[in-house]
Formats: C-alpha cells, structure tokens, sequence
C-alpha cells in the first residue's frame, strides 16, 4: 500500500560532515515499508523546488522513518533545515524492496558515501533472517563516514584517512582476495561508477549482486516515465528505477 | 449544481481531466486516488508498436516547471488492448485513448484498432510532441500536415476526435482553424514547449535529446495566453492544459475560454490533484452564485479594443 500523508518531523542531526538524518513520524509507512524502498519528499508547499526528491528509506525506530542525506540542492538544502514539529508531504513507501530471501550466508554490504543510506534497514532485515554481515563502508574523507547502526563495519577513504586508503571497491576486492567467499550476497548502494566497478567484482568472483540505483524521477510511481535504466536482457529496452527498482540484481541492469 | 458537459454526444462528468502521460494508464496510482472522480482521463500515447523512448536522462527540473524528454515510451496499442483497457473500462470516467505517430497511416492504423474495442469515449491526437524525430512536432508544426491528418481521421470515427497542438508555432489559432475546418470536435491547448538545460560542470546538455518539452507552472502564463487566442479564433471546445496546480488556474483557463482542463505535471507531485481541483472549481462555482460550472467558460470580461493579440487574429 502506498500512502501520500503529511507528517510531523520528528528529529533532525548533522551526524557526519554535510550528512544530515531526518527522523518523521508515520505509522501507516513505516509499517507497510520493506529494506530497499524509498520515500518521495515535498519539503514545501510551493513551485521551488516543484518536484518531490525521493529518498531512501534508511531505519524504522518504533512507528517512525529515518533518513539519510546530503545537501546536493535546493530540495535537500530545504529538508535539512527542518526542525521538530515542522511537516513533511511523503508519499511512500514506495519501489522494490532488497531480495533478502535464498540460501547464502553472509551479505557484504557495500556502500559509497551517502550510499550507505539504505542499510541500517537492510541490516535489521538480515540479522533476523540469520545472515551473517560484513559492511563495507567508504567516503572520501574521514569525517564524512556514518556508520550508525551497522554491523561488521570495515572502512575506506578515498584520502586515506581513516582505514584502508582507496576507494570502497578496492577494499572489497582485496577482502575477497584474502579469503574464500562462498554463499554469499553482495548489496552495493552509491554512485554509478562505484557500482558498475562492484558488478565487475561480483561478476569476477561469482557472488550475486544487488544495487540500489538513483534515478532522476518526476513522480515515483510510474507516471512520468522519467526514470529509465537500461536491461541487459528481456523484450524491453529499459526498465523504469521507480516501480522496477530501485533495486535490482546487477546482471539484470546494463551500468553506464 | 451542473459540473458536466459533453462533446459530440460523449458526456463528461466535470471539466477536470487528466492530461496524457502524466497519469499512465489510470491503474499505476488506484491507491492514491478516486479516478472516477474525474472527468475523464487521456492515456499515455499509444502507437502501433511498443516504443522504448529515450535514454536517461529524461526529466530535469528548472525554475517552477520541468523538461521531460520520454520520447513516447508506451506499450503500443495492442499490448494497450489486452493489458490495459479491460481495466480501463471498469471506471465510470471518459477514456480519452492518446494517439501517437510517425505516419498518418500509423495514425490511421491505430484509431481504427481502438474503434473495434469497447470502452474508449474518444480520442485525442498528439501531433505534438517534441521529443521524438519522427512525427510530433513536424507534423504539429506544419497547418497543411495537421489539416490532412484531421481530415484523414475524421471519416473513421464518430466519437470525439481530439488535436492536441504544439505551442512552439507562430500562430496557434491557425492551426486550431484548419482543424476545426475538417471538422475535429475539439483541440487541446498546449503540449509542452521546447525547452533545454546545459550542466555547466560537464558543458553537455542535461537530457539526452539536448532539447525537451517545458512544462509546470513556469507555462501557465503562456498557455493561458494561447488559449486565448484560440477561443477568439474556433467554436470548437478547448481543452485548456498548461502548468495548472490548483482549482485558481483552472479557473483561469476557463474564464479565457477553455472549456475543460486538463491536470498534467501537478499529477507528479500528487496524483490526486485533479480530483482536488474538479472539488475546488465546484466550491468557486457555488461561492460566485452560479449554478453551472460552464458559466465561467468564456467569461473573462476585457476590452478587445486594447488587444494587442486582435491586431493578427
């Protein structure tokens, strides 16, 4: 079921450097949402910006949403200067969940700067189906990692400092180098390259990988058509990241 | 209080409408909203084989409005038959089918599909669109290819053959003329307006298509003033379209002449807005003492002798 309500702001924090988490209030979405999805944001009643932002859906405390952004605009520059008791218009949850389901063991969480967005989700999720977790976690400066309710974190920079120096990817490929991987489940989140760049691993090595991609969406919910991703394979050229995504298993998604 | 109206024998249960490929085929958002509370709904375009649109990226938003370029993305009109209408026509609202091409036997071909089904009210033709290089807009743009693709559609249906005009000409009510003369029921004014947006990091154009259509608020002024043209210039209906977010700009449109709206880009940011503004067009109607809604049509009061727009009419 997907809702379109107005919501009271519960909570908001700059918790690493131009990171911001965002806590509302609403039980009908939090109770219907699932690891993966993503909410779609209007911050103000008013033609600047015109377009809701979507956002991924990144915890659930009690009947509450968490998010977790960055300031790349106006829309998200609006949404970080909300303070408790302001509203939001949500209309979520919406989109494809993470396939958390099927027989591997451990999920390595792979997630690039505010990629790692989804993941306190996701982490609930499988920590209750019994997966065991290593997150990898990378940002181009110390001071920009969140690691907030994650398990297993393992950390990267791209400057170096702060654990292994390079960026995220890399220091999967090497922990994968380093031991013997089997029955696992790669979950990747972060910018384009970062995840066409984890394909390639997973595809190298043989681990079945999801990502969660960004899309440049008008509506959310298959209106528009604004938000294509092309396949690699099927009748359709493209699949909409919207209604179809933004989840998808990365042999299924071509990556440009 | 009178909300309907009709065309050519078709009868639409309020002047509020949902404009074509802002609203997919009507069964995306049955969560969100009553659509039988509308009245009536144009489909995404449909051609005769499926079409995959454009590559990403497709939507940039600008100052109070965005460009689209999704290049026709839809089903095509058989797949359209088996998946779509049946549900289609389980809702008490006027089906409009949308009806894109790249020839005017395509343009043909389809109409005349759709005649053989049940549950489609009446059709409206995108001879405007400005995202694709076949059809579209070198049709819209040119009277004489617009006239005889009226023409050419007029003798195979009975139902309401709709134009749906570019703005991106010199004299919309031109085009609105030579389609009224071959005896079209109605024109829907406008589609979107060519429009583009550079990334000044990567110096590239920020859709794929380079250009795209601008639509949204940042329009309204304009639609509005196209409108206007066309009701000075065709008896037929009009279908007023053009950045309307609120029943105020409905209004607007209605008082310039329009004789039904349609809701386009507010649908992206509330898939019920059309339903909230066929509600507030009702409660204006009842607080200025009218009994119909049809009064406001046409009922701006201005002086003509002060109309610049009256000197090329």
């Amino acid at each position: 079921m997907i809702y379109q309500r107005i919501v009271p702001v519960t909570y908001r924090e700059e918790t690493a450097e131009g990171l911001f988490v965002l806590r509302f209030q609403s039980k009908e979405v939090s109770e219907s949402a699932s690891p993966g999805q993503f909410v779609n944001i209007r911050s103000a009643d008013a033609c600047l910006p015109l377009l809701r932002r979507p956002f991924s859906i990144s915890r659930r405390v009690g009947d509450e949403i968490e998010l977790l952004f960055n300031v790349v605009g106006q829309g998200t520059r609006m949404l970080a200067a909300k303070r408790p008791g302001d509203v939001l218009d949500v209309l979520g949850p919406l989109g494809v969940p993470f396939a958390t389901q099927g027989e591997y063991e451990t999920a390595l969480i792979v997630a690039g700067g505010v990629g790692v967005a989804p993941f306190p989700f996701l982490t609930e999720e499988l920590k209750q189906r019994g997966k065991a977790i290593v997150t990898f976690l990378g940002a181009r400066t110390a001071n920009q990692l969140a690691a907030a309710n994650l398990e297993n974190v393992q950390v990267s920079t791209d400057d170096g400092s702060r654990g292994y120096h390079g960026t995220v990817v890399a220091l999967v490929r090497e922990y994968l180098r380093q031991r013997r991987v089997s029955r696992s489940k790669i979950f990747g989140c972060g910018p384009t390259r970062m995840l066409k760049a984890l394909a390639e691993v997973a595809g190298e090595t043989n681990i079945d990988c999801e990502v969660s991609l960004e899309g440049n969406m008008a509506c959310g919910v298959g209106l528009c058509q604004g938000c294509p991703v092309e396949r690699s394979n099927g009748k359709k050229k493209y699949a909409l990241v919207c209604v179809e995504g933004p989840t998808f298993n990365a042999k299924d998604i071509i990556l440009t | 209080m009178k909300e309907s109206f009709s065309i050519r024998g078709v009868e639409f249960k309020n002047r509020v409408l949902v404009a074509s490929g802002t609203f997919g085929y009507g069964d995306e958002v049955k969560d969100l909203v009553d659509v039988n509370k509308l009245g009536g709904i144009c489909t995404k375009s449909l051609s005769w084989k499926p079409r995959d649109g454009n590559p990403p990226r497709r939507i940039v938003e600008t100052p109070s409005g965005m460009l689209n370029s999704i290049g026709l993305a839809n089903i095509g009109v058989h797949n359209f038959i088996k998946e779509k209408l049946p549900y289609l026509r389980t809702l008490d609202t006027a089906i409009i089918a949308n009806i894109a091409a790249s020839s005017i036997e395509e343009y043909c071909d389809v109409l005349s599909l759709l005649e053989q089904q049940e549950g489609i009210d009446g059709y409206e033709i995108n001879v405007s669109c400005p995202n694709v290089k076949e059809g579209g807009l070198i049709f819209g743009t040119d009277c004489s290819k617009t006239r005889e693709i009226t023409a050419r559609l007029r003798p195979l249906t009975n139902k309401p053959l709709i134009i749906k005009l570019t703005p991106n000409v010199t004299h919309i009510s031109e085009f609105a003329r030579a389609v009224a003369e071959e005896g079209a029921d109605a024109v829907s004014v406008i589609n979107t307006l060519i429009g583009m947006a550079v990334d000044i990091g990567t110096r590239k154009p920020k859709l794929s298509t380079v250009t795209g259509g601008l639509s949204g608020p940042a329009i309204k002024p304009l639609a509005l003033a196209k409108v206007y043209e066309v009701a000075q210039a065709v008896r037929i209906p009009i279908f007023g379209i053009g950045g309307i977010m609120t029943a105020e700009d409905a209004v607007e449109f209605l008082l310039v002449g329009a004789t039904a709206i349609q809701v386009g880009t507010a649908n992206f940011i509330d898939p019920a807005a059309g339903v909230k503004i066929a509600d507030g067009l009702r409660s204006y109607t009842e607080k200025n003492g009218l009994q119909d809604v049809g009064q406001l049509v046409g009922a701006m009061e201005s002086n003509v002798a002060f109309s610049v727009l009256h000197t090329w009419l």
